[in-house]
């Protein structure tokens, strides 16, 4: 530790103004500060003690909130792999872990790598500190990829939303949409192909079970709809017994995106968010309840089989789970004023479902949800604060 | 009339560290200072005395060049030593060697009964000449009062929520002759005072048994001391309002000038903080050099002096001089060390206002931090939102507040705000920020564009 701290003494002097490597100051500055905390004090004025956070911790809090999602998008993965083979498997197995560490953790690696390595050149040119946003954006992308996703296309989504959808803007606190979803986004448009059909699940290259279909819960509501033939029936007619179960669906042993499958999973994440204060709870409680608020209103029109789905299945299949507590909380895009926050994910919610059901394109609506709300959540606030000023100027006075 | 108003939200930073309520033993420093950076909106400084010169308490040392209607006099009787100037030319302090009997520039006496009678006019004059004036602040803008308006209400906050803040009532012991009398003088500036109390304490009867005021009684953790916070909620400051707040010292000290005839700087100051051996009060005068206090009176020696609190105060030296508002010193360790992974390890001794991973010191509410200097972080982006809200116990959006000065965008800061609040009322978003922002000095600046544009 100490010999780290000398190294770093001893270095530091090259990077500061006037060193012959004062361009990378920044880079230099990420990495001391990643080990070391700096020595900086307060100001001689203005308060003179700071509370003990920072950003990175904040970011880590986040970050650890996704651990259970991904561990068991990991083995996930490999189950899904087995399942599809034909062969029995238990969920925590040796064998589910290696295949799904196979497929996952590259797609983990080269989303960082590609991340962080445009940070750093960002951060070189434009003179500006490494934002810590990175840590958590890094996580989320892999995990709102399909297992079968090719490296190069997680390369390039990263890419394009770390500089067309971040540092376009200004640089991380200035983006208007969600950067890990701008990258899911650009993929889903660029390459269709690669992002919706049989992409769910690693099939690998052996003999596939009889029956055997990749398609999702939101592919097979769709479908039953289109067919007009009830929902839930169809979830449970699954070429793998209990599959798409109201129970299994809750659990996520399921196809579907690495990390967004288990709502279990999510919900953990969540409730750390939320005691740690890091996450708005108003927007994760408000995105599930207009989900099932629009779920019971589609009930009471009823026009397809779609919109008779019972309410509480819209909260279990797909992702929602995942992009409430993770996506819509991004407190960047999202609306800024607490009474905002609870529109905004009340519409995020209500979104979802109105997509999901009444448009036949777009299996899952939560993607386009959230960014259609992290463009519209300016505008909220914009009505909140104007009403705060309304209030304030007509005050009566005593 | 008297009203009941419970704040929620807010935090208070527990500290180690609180003086007790004991007077200790009689330390007499030996040079006083006046200086123009206790006060806000000093354009142009300009010294009324030479080095050499002698002067009595009461004597005018400083006053504004831009402004000459309010003057600063000495503290204390003695001979002038130094006229310390900074980077360019910058006044900082003119230093006064004290004598060992105070000498006093006298003025008019009254009774309290006299006082009743006088006329508004007769008040402002020696209010000026002796300079107690500068007590007087006016919002918007946290300024000394201008002796020319006349305010809509004046506000005294009897209680200090502030981290380790003096007892007020114990600041005034024995002073309830010369606080009626201050409070009868306030009256000619305004017929509606409002004098706001702890509800959660017993409330003295130096502070109860004034006559003819508004007493109002607010709960709630810190900043519901705060003079700001109280007008927010009890009459508000529109723009155009002129509303003036004054310290229980401060009123006491314009009492004492007007039933004994002088400019008494004498007052208690608690030096506290965690460094201190015994955080005790001590007697002594407005603008006291420290090192006698200090001196042998420190657990550890790398430490940071602060003239008032930990929120508000401002670093002065070992040999530095308490600032003309404060009657607090705190002394806190410097926190200039790096810390290996110290953004990340779990820690139950750093005080934090949130519970992000690791930090664990919301499961310890009663207990007292020992806190430093060092920043926990560097400057970022503003990322994190809601949080501001959380500390601010006024209907303002201190997030937005801060962009629109940011900004520049006077209509917004006007239609947002920045009337109402000075820099004590926002140090708490400081504290708490994530992204590390000097809040108070971007709000300053906001408040600087608003006054002079």
């Amino acid at each position: 530790m100490k010999l780290l701290r000398t190294f770093f003494d001893k270095q530091k002097p090259h990077f500061e103004k006037g060193g012959k490597w004062e361009k990378f100051y920044y880079i230099f500055e990420a990495h001391e500060t990643l080990l070391f905390t700096p020595k900086s004090t307060t100001n001689a004025t203005g308060t003179q003690i700071k509370d003990a956070i920072d950003m990175k911790r904040m970011m880590m809090t986040v970050l650890i909130s996704m651990i259970p999602c991904l561990i068991f998008g990991i083995f996930n993965v490999g189950y899904q792999h087995f399942i599809a083979q034909g062969q029995e498997v238990s969920f925590l197995s040796l064998d589910t872990l290696v295949i799904g560490a196979i497929k996952v953790l590259p797609v983990v690696v080269v989303s960082y790598a590609t991340g962080l390595s445009i940070e750093f050149i960002f951060a070189t040119i434009r003179r500006h500190p490494v934002n810590e946003g990175f840590l958590v954006t890094g996580m989320l992308i892999p995990l709102v990829m399909p297992p079968t996703v090719p490296l190069w296309q997680v390369a390039l989504a990263t890419a394009f939303a770390v500089v067309i959808g971040k540092e376009a803007f200004g640089g991380t606190g200035m983006n208007i949409l969600n950067v890990a979803l701008t990258a899911r986004a650009f993929l889903y448009f660029a390459y269709p192909t690669d992002m919706s059909g049989d992409v769910w699940t690693y099939v690998g290259d052996t003999q596939l079970v009889d029956g055997y279909s990749g398609a999702t819960a939101l592919a097979i509501a769709a479908e039953a709809s289109t067919a007009e033939s009830p929902v839930v029936a169809a979830l449970g007619n699954s070429w793998y017994s209990g599959l798409f179960d109201f129970g299994n669906l809750i659990w996520g042993q399921i196809p579907g995106s690495i990390g967004e499958t288990s709502v279990i999973m999510s919900l953990i994440g969540g409730a750390i968010l939320i005691l740690t204060g890091v996450g708005s709870w108003k927007i994760i409680v408000s995105v599930f309840g207009g989900a099932y608020a629009m779920g019971l209103l589609f009930n009471v029109i009823g026009a397809n089989t779609y919109m008779l789905m019972p309410a509480e299945y819209h909260l279990v299949i797909g992702g929602l789970a995942f992009g409430a507590v993770f996506m819509a909380t991004d407190p960047v895009t999202a609306t800024q004023t607490e009474t905002g926050k609870w529109i905004y994910g009340f519409l995020i919610g209500v979104i979802t479902v109105i997509i999901r059901v009444v448009n036949p394109a777009y299996p899952e609506g939560i993607m386009m949800a959230i960014l259609l709300m992290n463009v519209f959540a300016p505008l909220i606030d914009y009505y909140i604060v104007q009403a705060n000023k309304k209030r304030r100027l007509q005050r009566a006075t005593v | 009339m008297s009203k009941f108003v419970k704040l929620k939200k807010g935090f208070d930073i527990k500290l180690a560290g609180k003086a007790e309520k004991q007077i200790a033993g009689v330390v007499q420093p030996d040079t006083f200072a006046v200086k123009p950076t206790d006060f806000q909106g000093i354009l142009r400084p300009k010294v009324l005395v030479k080095e050499g010169e002698n002067v009595k308490a009461g004597t005018p040392v400083l006053i504004d060049g831009k402004n000459d209607k309010i003057k600063h006099t000495a503290p204390v009787s003695g001979e002038i030593v130094a006229v310390k100037r900074g980077d360019k030319r910058k006044l900082l302090e003119i230093v006064i060697l004290s004598d060992r009997e105070i000498e006093y520039v006298e003025f008019p006496t009254y009774t309290i009964s006299d006082i009743v009678n006088l006329k508004k006019e007769d008040c402002v004059e020696p209010l000026i000449s002796s300079g107690v004036w500068p007590n007087i602040i006016q919002r918007p803008y946290g300024i000394i009062a201008d002796p020319d308006t006349s305010p809509k209400s004046i506000f005294i906050s009897a209680f200090d929520t502030h981290p380790l803040a003096p007892d007020q009532d114990f600041l005034l012991k024995d002073q309830d002759k010369f606080f009626e009398a201050g409070i009868a003088v306030l009256r000619k500036f305004s017929p509606s005072i409002h004098l706001n109390v702890n509800a959660n304490s017993e409330v003295s009867g130096l502070f109860s048994q004034v006559k003819d005021i508004q007493i109002n009684k607010f709960s709630g953790p810190h900043p519901a001391g705060n003079v700001g916070v109280q007008i927010h909620h009890i009459d508000p400051i529109r723009k155009g309002d002129i509303v003036w707040t004054v310290s229980p010292f401060g009123v006491a000290q314009i009492g004492k000038l007007f039933l004994e005839g002088r400019y008494d700087a004498s007052r208690l100051i608690a030096f506290t903080g965690s460094e201190i051996n015994s955080p005790k009060y001590y007697r002594t005068y407005t603008g006291a050099n420290i090192r006698k206090f200090v001196e042998n009176n420190l657990k550890s020696e790398h430490v940071r002096y602060i003239s008032g609190n930990v929120l508000t105060g401002q670093k002065i030296e070992k040999d530095g001089h308490i600032g003309f508002y404060d009657s607090q010193v705190t002394v806190i360790p410097e926190g200039d060390y790096h810390e290996f992974f110290g953004w990340i390890l779990p820690d139950a001794k750093k005080l934090s206002f949130h519970r992000a991973f690791g930090l664990l010191s919301f499961l310890m509410p009663k207990k007292d931090f020992v806190v430093d200097t060092n920043t926990h972080g560097e400057d970022r982006a503003f990322v994190q939102t809601g949080v501001f809200e959380r500390v601010i116990p006024m209907d303002i959006l201190p997030m937005y507040l801060i962009k629109a000065i940011m900004a520049e965008d006077f209509d917004g800061m006007e239609a947002l705000g920045i009337y109402e609040v000075i820099e004590e009322d926002l140090a708490l978003c400081e504290f708490v920020d994530v992204s590390k922002h000097d809040i108070q000095a971007i709000l300053r600046e906001g408040i600087d564009l608003m006054q002079y544009s």
